[in-house]
């Protein structure tokens, strides 16, 4: 712990990848392999399952920092943090602890779900009660999970490739895909051996600024970027398997995917999007009902019909394509989908477009398609890692909005906490004020702390952490989509709700208005 | 008792309060005056010369003798200032009135008020550790405490000024040992001359000018504070002492000001440090925490030790405090105006 405390501090206090880079290495030359790779594991964003409840660990927080369960909670609005906040309320009233390694600490952990909550409670207080104030974080953040540090995966595998002497991409590739520190090792992660259902690393798109600088348009290739979800489907020895970006395994929830892919050849990786289809593309919407379960039934599999759109073949053959050029994978994924005798595995259909004044009127039309816009993608480009700018563009259409005025804010999680940064906005129903969507991003952290002051100030009510202000600061409210809801006072549900820009040039008095609402949506349905 | 016929409206007509709270600030009926007061006045008495809590267009103000010092270098050299020395009794519309020192900042003071018998204490921002600058916080008694409470939660306990000296002089000496310039962004009253007092033994230091200017007042009005100079003019950092460090405010961070010092490492001091979002949030690395104003314990302690039978939190986590003191402390201290959270606002923030 006492390693891995010095890492995180050393992390925290600089802004430069350099420095990180450093220290990452220091860290790893001196670990034992194990708990390399929990770093690993734990800097990759996973996490163990929770044995216990946010709830339970407030309880016992509020009581060993000796304050009411209320002034817990009200500390943990104001830092942001549940794991901090326990930080900051417990205080280190023992020592003489050994200092365990990080391996032996992430046991004990994973051992407290088959325990009784008495014991549970002894082991967190007592270690809350051992540890001074950043280790007393950490071990709650890793109680917790969400461990970010502020350090990519990407950042964290090249200082291990470069202390274990491995080549980067290698080592990428084989932490793609979930392993588990429990049951693997260094070794078996980095030999190959343990690579048959692993996904390639995703190559992803960069918004595309000045359309006019890509040069000629044939250099390129277009398709529809769909509005769904980015999937990779594996076929080898076999077996299906269906990943997301994420990198988690979502293939039983879609069992018609899996078994439409049955069909492909053993060593055979398509990535795509998985989106909701019948005879076309649904709304956004229905996808979501699929999302998120254990068990998907027949009758959510036909009222929630999905197909997977096909775009890149990664693995043919069991031989990685990705260094060939796009226009030659893309060939060979016609003809490995053209095969196929199920249509829920789709070949994504290509935009064809002489010149940017067309492809652009075509891009126009995208909502109607269902589409979010374009894809332009470099047509002798190899399939990449992660977002790399250049050959992958996405070309969005720009979102809907409306000018809503901020009725409600409060303070912020994460980064953003300790100043009111998530505000709720509302549109004009007549006389009426009718809130529509909570927005949490879009501005500077300038303008945040601007209107932190404004709403410091401007604060008519109070409830609990929520301030009710004075309905005075206009804002472009820009969304993805918009579908009638039951549950909203509006009538209406909007999707990725975001701050396009202030707009302190109108008046309250001129917002838009629920009408404006009520059109977009029987227009878009 | 008389009551001063006041133009401003009075949020809580509790006539027998001493100090009431006020949509132009802290007020004090049977004076007729106010307490730090943020709209223009005719008896404004300044705890301490804080932007925030020294306003400007106040027909008469008063001060101790170093407030009104910074005051005429920030609000202009022709304001009406009356200088009152640490527990020296006056009178304001036949109101006794004392200034106590209050730990915060050098000159700062606690205004205590008295009518017959009764004593009332507006805190204004103070500390209970004794920083080695400013005078040590007096502890007065009083029935009714008017306290900050700036940090008025669990989460805000600090170090030992000590502690983390030792931090900052270990930064500053391995910035030294990789050839870096160090420069230490804080408050350019209070924090940076604190900071200069701390650490003016361990090596060369410059102060932004706006530091420098605020130091050179101190200095003329007696305040103990080394000489401090703006680092030399010229864009090569070579000019410099070797291993200098730098104090300056805040503001100047990612500007050409501070590109100009080549290989520099950067630190932000001040309570708000304690959180780990606010370095995030503004992409800051390092942070020391080292506050002036009261931690939870100390604002605990300096509450018990009033004495005071009605204590009325303000600022900040003014809602959080009062709602303490009546649920496990059992003190009558209601809840401040919400307009009150913000009563103590931008200025000391960083």
């Amino acid at each position: 712990m006492d390693a891995l405390s010095s890492l995180f501090v050393a992390l925290d206090s600089s802004t430069k990848t350099l420095d990180k880079l450093q220290a990452l290495q220091h860290y790893f030359e001196s670990a034992s392999e194990q708990d390399s790779l929990w770093v690993l594991w734990l800097f990759s964003g996973n996490t163990l399952r929770r044995a216990i409840t946010a709830t339970q660990l407030k309880e016992w927080a509020a009581e060993a920092g000796n304050i009411p369960r209320w002034l817990f909670d009200e500390c943990y609005i104001r830092v942001g943090d549940l794991a901090e906040t326990v930080a900051l309320c417990v205080a280190q009233t023992e020592t003489g602890r050994k200092n365990l390694e990080l391996a032996d600490w992430m046991k004990s952990i994973s051992e407290l779900r088959t325990q009784s909550e008495v014991e549970k409670r002894q082991y967190i207080v007592q270690s809350w009660r051992n540890l001074s104030q950043i280790q007393r974080f950490i071990f709650t953040k890793l109680i917790t999970g969400g461990f970010r540090v502020g350090v990519s995966r990407g950042l964290t595998v090249r200082a291990l490739a470069a202390v274990i002497k491995v080549d980067a991409a290698t080592l990428m590739h084989a932490l793609t895909g979930n392993w588990h520190p429990f049951d693997t090792t260094l070794m078996t992660l980095t030999d190959g051996t343990g690579l048959n259902i692993h996904p390639y690393p995703f190559f992803l798109a960069s918004p595309v600024g000045d359309i006019a600088s890509l040069g000629e348009v044939p250099t390129w290739q277009f398709e529809w970027k769909w509005d769904g979800i980015r999937g990779q489907i594996v076929k080898r020895d076999g077996e299906v398997v269906i990943w997301s970006r994420g990198e988690e395994l979502i293939t039983d929830q879609f069992p018609e995917l899996k078994s439409a892919a049955q069909q492909l050849p053993d060593g055979t990786v398509l990535d795509g999007e998985i989106v909701p289809w019948r005879d076309g593309p649904l709304g956004f919407s229905v996808l979501q009902r699929r999302l998120g379960r254990k068990t998907v039934t027949m009758s959510l599999q036909q009222s929630a019909p999905v197909a997977f759109i096909a775009y890149d073949l990664l693995e043919d053959q069991a031989a990685d394509w990705r260094s060939f050029a796009l226009s030659v994978r893309r060939c060979q994924l016609e003809e490995v989908v053209s095969r196929l005798s199920d249509e829920r595995i789709i070949l994504s259909p290509l935009v064809q477009g002489t010149t940017w004044a067309e492809l652009g009127q075509l891009q126009a039309q995208s909502r109607v398609k269902k589409a979010e816009g374009l894809m332009i993608k470099r047509a002798d480009s190899p399939y990449r890692v992660g977002r790399v700018r250049g050959d992958w563009w996405k070309w969005k259409v720009a979102p809907l909005s409306v000018d809503a005025v901020m009725i409600n804010a409060q303070r912020g999680h994460g980064r953003r906490s300790g100043v009111y940064s998530d505000y709720t906005f509302a549109v004009r129903d007549g006389e009426q004020l009718v809130p529509f969507a909570k927005a949490y991003s879009g501005l500077t952290d300038k303008e945040i702390r601007s209107v932190d002051q404004f709403v410091k100030k401007h604060v008519i009510e109070k409830f609990g952490p929520v301030r009710t202000v004075v309905p005075e600061l206009v804002f472009e409210i820009g969304f993805e989509g918009i579908s009638a809801s039951k549950r909203h006072k509006s009538g209406v549900a909007v999707r990725f709700p975001r701050i396009l820009r202030q707009r302190p040039d109108k008046p309250v008095a001129e917002i838009d208005t629920i009408e404006t609402l009520q059109d977009l949506l029987r227009e878009l349905s | 008792m008389i009551v001063g016929s006041s133009k401003s409206c009075v949020y809580y007509n509790y006539l027998q309060r001493l100090i009431v709270f006020t949509e132009k600030g802290l007020y004090c009926p049977a004076g007729d005056f106010y307490v730090d007061p943020w709209r223009p006045v005719e008896h404004a008495v300044v705890t301490h010369a804080h932007s925030d809590h020294a306003y400007p267009h106040m027909k008469q103000y008063y001060a101790t003798p170093i407030s009104a010092a910074v005051m005429r270098v920030r609000l202009g050299a022709d304001i009406a200032v009356t200088e009152r020395a640490y527990g020296e009794t006056f009178y304001i519309n036949g109101v006794q009135v004392s200034l106590h020192p209050a730990g915060h900042v050098v000159g700062s003071a606690q205004v205590r008020i008295q009518v017959g018998n009764r004593v009332w204490v507006a805190t204004g921002d103070y500390k209970l550790e004794n920083d080695g600058l400013c005078e040590p916080y007096e502890q007065l008694q009083a029935e009714g405490f008017i306290t900050e409470a700036t940090f008025g939660l669990p989460i805000y306990r600090w170090k030992p000024q000590i502690e983390v000296q030792q931090d900052i002089v270990s930064w500053w000496k391995h910035n030294q040992a990789a050839g870096k310039v160090s420069l230490l962004y804080g408050y350019s009253f209070g924090k940076a001359q604190r900071l200069l007092s701390m650490l003016n033994s361990f090596g060369p230091i410059y102060g932004h000018g706006a530091v420098v200017s605020i130091t050179r007042a101190l200095r003329e009005v007696g305040v103990d504070l080394p000489p401090l100079e703006r680092p030399p003019l010229s864009k090569d950092p070579a000019d410099l002492a070797p291993g200098a460090l730098i104090l300056a405010p805040p503001s100047v961070g990612n500007t050409s000001w501070v590109q100009r010092f080549g290989d520099y490492n950067e630190a932000f001091v001040s309570g708000w440090m304690s959180i780990r979002s606010t370095h995030s949030s503004r992409n800051i690395g390092q942070g020391f925490t080292l506050s002036d104003h009261a931690d939870w314990p100390a604002l605990l302690q300096a509450i018990s030790a009033s004495g005071a039978t009605f204590v009325q939190p303000f600022c900040g986590s003014q809602h959080q405090l009062s709602r303490y003191l009546r649920e496990e402390l059992h003190v009558d201290a209601p809840d401040a105006p919400a307009r009150y959270e913000a009563a103590v606002s931008t200025e000391d923030e960083l």
